[in-house]
């Protein structure tokens, strides 16, 4: 059967198994349109925002583990959707950006609404694509999917010319599998590598696993879990990590970096042999590289082998998939004998016992802490939690601890204000039957808030809890601690009256002021199951995200609340077990 | 330290320009880099030139390897090869240094391939040094235009790439 260019590119996302897409309409996508409107097995959902498309898609990723899809058209439909995409490549999110162009003859014209999409994208993105003639849609449409969701997974955009979307060809099979002779990521590991970790492991006194993201988006959890326990290790959690072992666990010390526990940092400072696990030693989980676990012998699994002595240097390294690595070292010291390290976790407990994430309630202020406290009671500590970027969104991940992967959506590496609510609308069709949850800031829902008219069009009910504190909170604390309390354009004046703004977009609006008002707003909010509810809770504007590492300092320098010293402890306190 | 990397990739439109953008994007250095098909023609080498740490130049391998064009990447300075650079030079010449231009060509092993407006065009081939060799001895008020290709390199008998 002959078929134009849309229709051989629509085929091919549904032979993918696509049922969503998140895209907006424009000229040089019409023909694309007009082959989805002809078909029933994809759902189209119409964001307002093209960088809504991105966020949504890859909310929708990251909670289902499939990979998510957007169709933009050109020019400004591209470049609307640059932060999602690259937002999606700085957490490795598998995603395909299919991008309208231009018709062929007039690339490189200047044409009204060109832009060298891939040019554009290149920095942000796996791999991309021009599509130059019709016979090359579905061997690019399969090259995409293969590279956005194998190796260490990221967005891979398609630009695809008008012109060819409107050229005819014999509708040829759809490839099952594809061979792309320069890329074999490495899954596998060597067995010589898992055999040094595994003497180093069992050798080792003070010893923590460090894991991150690659746990969540390799799907790894599972296997965590086993190797966490059989070792009996203290386990630290990224930012993207939090949920790949159950944070309520004993086991589990929390997050580690920047606004990380006490017990996880110092843990770190103090260990002998630190196991990353997908992990990438992200500047915010280091602080000062020099000072960074001084006394530690470094295990670095990582499926992209450039992470590995990027920032700090491996002792072993072990490239291949967080999932087969942790099988392969379960299996490895699965009878071998184990070094006491009981003095060790003593030494842990009483780093615990300092309780840095304790706080100082004080009375006619709601304290965001307890919020997000109310927020994990309400929901039983099983919503999914998006989150926009900055206090709230520490906050979210300090006090609402992730028991299952793929349970916390937020924007970790390239800090997106705005994604929460898009995300939050992808991860509920993702997953309709669970509550979903958008921690949010009067700051970031601004930046996306045109996406509550999509919520009411696809009908995604979620509810928003915006910690409303009238500042840019995590600007504003910069500025109290390293800026003298200048506060240069961190207050947000003129606030939209939020609950008839919802109103207006057809959800339900609650305002809360009183602490008393929190719990039963938070049920109510919970109870409206088929409703959209924006929560504008009003917090005190003065809170600070505590624990913190100051920016260049080491994991045992730490500031807590309610203390005006830094907790600095010395060698001494680290050499006594 | 200096280090020429050779690199097998797709003969594809935009792989040179992922390649110079990786390079921008993490603040890597090139000091020449060059690129033409091979003999599959499907495939392009590129020899680039550039200096860092080892760490450096680890980081460099291993961004290279991770572009989905990349087919092979391999650090030619750490092993048996032979590099090779070619420079059009264009040199003013009175009579009596005409004498001079003469016997450099000779010493250096180098060719007139052209002359107009009693301007010679030098052929010189050769290794980075001698071509900066070659332009030491020259007067420097008498080098009119330089065009050089930069450094290429192969592996010397049977390893391959």
């Amino acid at each position: 059967m002959e078929l134009n260019g849309a229709e051989i590119l629509i085929d091919c996302l549904q032979k993918e198994g696509v049922e969503h897409v998140f895209g907006y309409p424009g000229g040089a996508v019409l023909h694309i349109y007009d082959a989805i409107e002809a078909q029933d097995k994809i759902t189209h959902v119409l964001v307002r925002h093209e960088q809504g498309a991105a966020h949504g898609a890859d909310g929708y990723a990251r909670t289902n583990g499939k990979p998510g899809v957007v169709l933009v058209t050109s020019g400004p439909g591209i470049t609307n959707a640059v932060t999602g995409i690259a937002t999606a490549h700085m957490d490795s999110i598998p995603m395909v950006i299919i991008s309208g162009q231009v018709p062929s003859p007039l690339i490189g014209m200047d044409a009204f609404q060109e832009v060298d999409a891939t040019g554009i994208t290149r920095s942000c993105v796996k791999h991309n694509f021009l599509v130059r003639d019709i016979s090359e849609i579905a061997t690019t449409v399969k090259k995409a999917f293969h590279i956005a969701t194998t190796g260490r997974p990221g967005p891979v955009v398609i630009d695809i010319p008008k012109d060819i979307t409107i050229a005819k060809m014999e509708q040829e099979e759809y490839p099952e599998s594809i061979e792309i002779r320069s890329y074999k990521p490495t899954t596998k590991p060597s067995n010589r590598q898992i055999r040094k970790a595994a003497e180093l492991i069992t050798k080792s006194k003070k010893p923590i696993l460090y894991a991150g993201g690659g746990c969540v988006i390799g799907n790894a959890s599972e296997e965590l879990r086993e190797f966490t326990r059989m070792l009996g290790f203290p386990i630290t959690q990224t930012l993207m990590g939090l949920g790949a072992y159950p944070m309520t666990d004993k086991q589990s010390l929390g997050m580690l970096g920047m606004h990380g526990t006490y017990e996880a940092n110092m843990a770190m400072h103090g260990s002998d042999c630190v196991v990353a696990i997908g992990a990438r030693f992200d500047d915010r989980i280091t602080g000062n590289l020099e000072k960074f676990c001084p006394t530690a012998k470094f295990i670095h699994i990582d499926i992209d082998p450039s992470q590995i002595s990027k920032n700090v240097v491996a002792d072993i390294p072990i490239v291949g998939q967080t999932k087969q690595v942790l099988q392969a070292l379960t299996d490895e010291l699965k009878d071998k004998q184990l070094d006491d390290i009981s003095k060790w976790w003593s030494q842990i407990e009483d780093w615990r016992k300092v309780d840095s994430l304790a706080y100082a309630k004080s009375p006619g202020v709601i304290k965001p802490q307890s919020v997000i406290e109310a927020l994990y009671e309400v929901t039983k500590g099983k919503a999914i939690v998006t989150s926009d970027v900055g206090q709230h969104q520490m906050w979210a991940a300090q006090y609402y601890p992730f028991d299952e992967p793929r349970q916390w959506i937020n924007s970790g590496g390239l800090g997106t204000m705005g994604f929460g609510l898009p995300a939050a609308m992808g991860a509920k069709l993702a997953m309709p039957e669970k509550d979903v949850a958008c921690v949010t800031g009067e700051g970031s829902i601004q930046m996306m808030l045109q996406e509550l008219s999509t919520m009411l069009q696809y009908a995604t009910p979620v509810k928003i809890v915006n910690l409303n504190n009238g500042y840019l909170g995590m600007v504003r604390q910069w500025q109290e601690f390293f800026y003298e309390k200048r506060y240069a354009m961190s207050y947000m004046d003129a606030l939209p009256d939020f609950v008839k703004l919802a109103e207006s977009y057809g959800h339900i609006g609650i305002k809360v002021e009183k602490e008393e008002d929190l719990k039963p707003a938070l049920i109510e909010a919970f109870n409206q199951k088929d409703r959209t509810v924006f929560l504008d809770i009003i917090t005190d504007p003065s809170e600070n995200v505590f624990p913190m590492i100051p920016a260049g300092g080491a994991h045992c320098d730490m500031l807590l609340a309610g203390r005006d010293e830094m907790v600095s402890k010395d060698e001494t306190d680290f050499n006594a077990v | 330290m200096r280090h020429i990397i050779s690199v097998i990739l797709e003969d594809e439109a935009g792989a040179l320009s992922r390649v110079a953008g990786l390079f921008t994007q993490r603040g890597f250095n090139i000091e020449s880099l060059t690129v033409a098909q091979t003999n599959d023609p499907t495939l392009s080498r590129m020899t680039i030139v550039s200096s860092g740490s080892e760490r450096v130049l680890e980081q460099i391998v291993k961004q290279l390897n991770k572009l989905i064009e990349v087919v092979k990447v391999t650090d030619l300075t750490s092993q048996d090869h032979v590099e090779r650079e070619l420079m059009l030079a264009k040199i003013s010449s009175t009579s009596k240094e005409g004498v001079d231009l003469k016997e450099l060509v000779e010493i250096f092993g180098c060719k007139v391939v052209d002359v107009k407006d009693k301007i010679y065009t030098i052929e010189v081939s050769g290794k980075t040094k001698k071509i900066n060799a070659f332009l030491d001895a020259i007067e420097p008020s008498n080098i009119i235009e330089i065009s050089r290709t930069g450094v290429t390199g192969i592996s010397r008998g049977k390893k391959l790439i």
